[in-house]
């Protein structure tokens, strides 16, 4: 209930006020004043309702305060406050503005993905910190400046126009994935998942999809995150080891998270309008329909990645389809087509080459490639089973 | 409405060929005609080379002088606009703009305070 009403009510009170820190301020008390209250008067009919009214005489309050003291900005905050009731209907477009404002391309990424966390998904300062590995004094610094500036530079709170909207939205789906992807791989560090980051994109992704049901990657977004987040629980041991896809017991994936992520791959196709979210949700679903792995449909896998390369091209791409390429075509003509690839410095690139010379019983070559990928990678999971790897070279 | 001040970084070194330049003063023109035609053009000006600026600094009531631009580089402002605008949104809109007409790049900041009128 927290996280979800956090978002709401400070987004509803930025639109009223203006400004960020008093709608934080006035919904924080509101939380403190109803964990007080409840627990004693019972719940109000309205929860949702009563800490948007509280946070919002909070508010009023305060400004009150501040501009009997002359605050200027408090003043023309109050002049800006028009004495209404809050209602609950109208909140859903200031969530979307508020998303809009968070993932501003004024705000340099780890910005905007520190203030949607923060706003939206109502985590502490300190919580976020933690799971970016940042000191906390570091993440506290990265806020104040942020929220600085969208005051200061005048970032409008607003969701953008229409001709606006396809780049912005781009960069709102880029920050929901990259809170997504940190928590399933975090770059560095002892576990391979961290979890709350997982849940709190999905939300965020459950949020963008109700509020945007018209647009095609705001639900492949989501269909992909399910469906990876399906297999969470097989995708390491309970030592913490990695285990790939292939070794994966699928019969303790998440059957329940399959099929809403494969739900909504069928509206994907039913809108026609496919982009990369779509594309990479179809291709694990088709991995999701795979009883074994031996049983995966490689070849519409392939055509999956040619259709991405055609809208979204990066070496990561083609490095992932000359994968699928190797299952269909055999290990050879994987590895010609990841031989051709400048990625040198990433770590997958190092561990697919080795996987494949392995298959193809080049060996010392595999033993190398292992020993690049291990250099590159900082997470201890990976590291650990790129290492079990190399040590069973030759054993064979 | 906020003021806004957009600033060109031009190289120190080299000049564009007299054809290029030609489109660019053209090209600027119409922007600035178009600013004017918006109600955003404030002021608008080109600035001679850094290396004509002096810098001034009052050590306890010592001015000390020194030749040449305070930042040290190879780019520095070359010109510049203030604008009314009302929202980052449509200042970085003009700027986008500029950098166009400019092709360099335009970095925008906002002023602290509303400047009277």
């Amino acid at each position: 209930m927290f996280r979800e009403e956090h978002g709401r009510a400070v987004a509803v009170l930025v639109r009223r006020f203006g400004d960020i820190d008093v709608a934080e301020e006035a919904v924080q008390d509101a939380f403190a004043e109803a964990v007080r209250r409840w627990p004693s008067s019972g719940l109000p009919p309205s929860p949702a309702g009563w800490i948007i009214t509280t946070a919002r005489n909070r508010a009023i309050d305060r400004l009150r305060r501040d501009a009997s003291r002359e605050d200027k900005q408090a003043q023309a905050a109050l002049v800006q406050a028009p004495d209404e009731p809050v209602e609950e209907g109208p909140v859903r477009d200031d969530r979307l503005r508020l998303i809009f404002t968070c993932c501003h391309p004024a705000l340099a990424v780890p910005a905007q993905v520190a203030l949607t966390l923060r706003l939206l998904g109502g985590l502490t300062t300190t919580e976020i910190a933690r799971a970016f590995l940042v000191p906390e004094p570091t993440m506290a610094q990265r806020l104040v400046r942020a929220k600085g500036k969208i005051r200061d530079a005048g970032i409008p709170f607003r969701v953008p126009a229409e001709a606006d909207l396809p780049d912005r939205l781009r960069a709102v789906l880029a920050v929901v994935y990259l809170i997504f992807n940190e928590g399933y791989a975090a770059s560095s560090g002892e576990r391979l998942v961290r979890e709350d980051l997982c849940a709190e994109a999905i939300r965020l992704g459950r949020l963008l999809a109700g509020l945007m049901p018209d647009e095609p990657e705001v639900t492949g977004l989501l269909a992909l995150m399910l469906l990876i987040e399906s297999r969470r629980a097989t995708r390491t041991t309970p030592g913490g080891e990695l285990v790939r896809l292939a070794d994966q017991d699928r019969l303790l994936w998440d059957r329940e998270l399959i099929d809403e992520g494969q739900a909504l791959v069928r509206r994907c196709l039913q809108l026609d309008r496919p982009g990369p979210y779509q594309l990479q949700a179809a291709i694990n679903a088709v991995h999701s329909d795979a009883p074994t792995a031996a049983a995966t449909d490689w070849s519409q896998v392939v055509e999956l990645y040619d259709q991405l390369m055609a809208v979204a091209p990066s070496p990561v791409v083609a490095l992932n389809r000359a994968v699928a390429l190797a299952e269909v075509e055999g290990p050879e003509a994987g590895l010609g087509l990841v031989d051709g690839l400048a990625l040198d410095g990433y770590h997958l690139f190092h561990a697919i080459r080795a996987d494949l010379l392995r298959r193809l019983g080049r060996e010392a070559e595999a033993a190398d490639a292992y020993e690049a990928a291990i250099a590159l990678t900082e997470n201890t999971a990976e590291r650990d089973f790129l290492e079990r790897k190399r040590s069973q070279l030759g054993a064979a | 409405m906020k003021h806004y001040l957009l600033s060109i970084y031009q190289p120190d070194e080299g000049t564009p060929d007299p054809e290029s330049l030609d489109k660019v003063m053209s090209e600027l023109e119409a922007l600035n005609e178009e600013m004017r035609a918006a109600g955003a053009w404030v002021f608008t000006g080109g600035l001679h080379a850094a290396s004509t600026a002096t810098v001034v600094l009052d050590k306890r009531g010592e001015v000390l002088m020194t030749d040449g631009p305070y930042t040290e580089g190879k780019e520095h402002v070359g010109g510049l606009w203030i604008i009314k605008a009302p929202d980052l949104d449509a200042a970085l809109e003009w700027a986008r703009r500029a950098a166009r007409a400019t092709t360099l790049p335009i970095e925008v900041r906002p002023f602290h305070d509303e400047p009277a009128g």
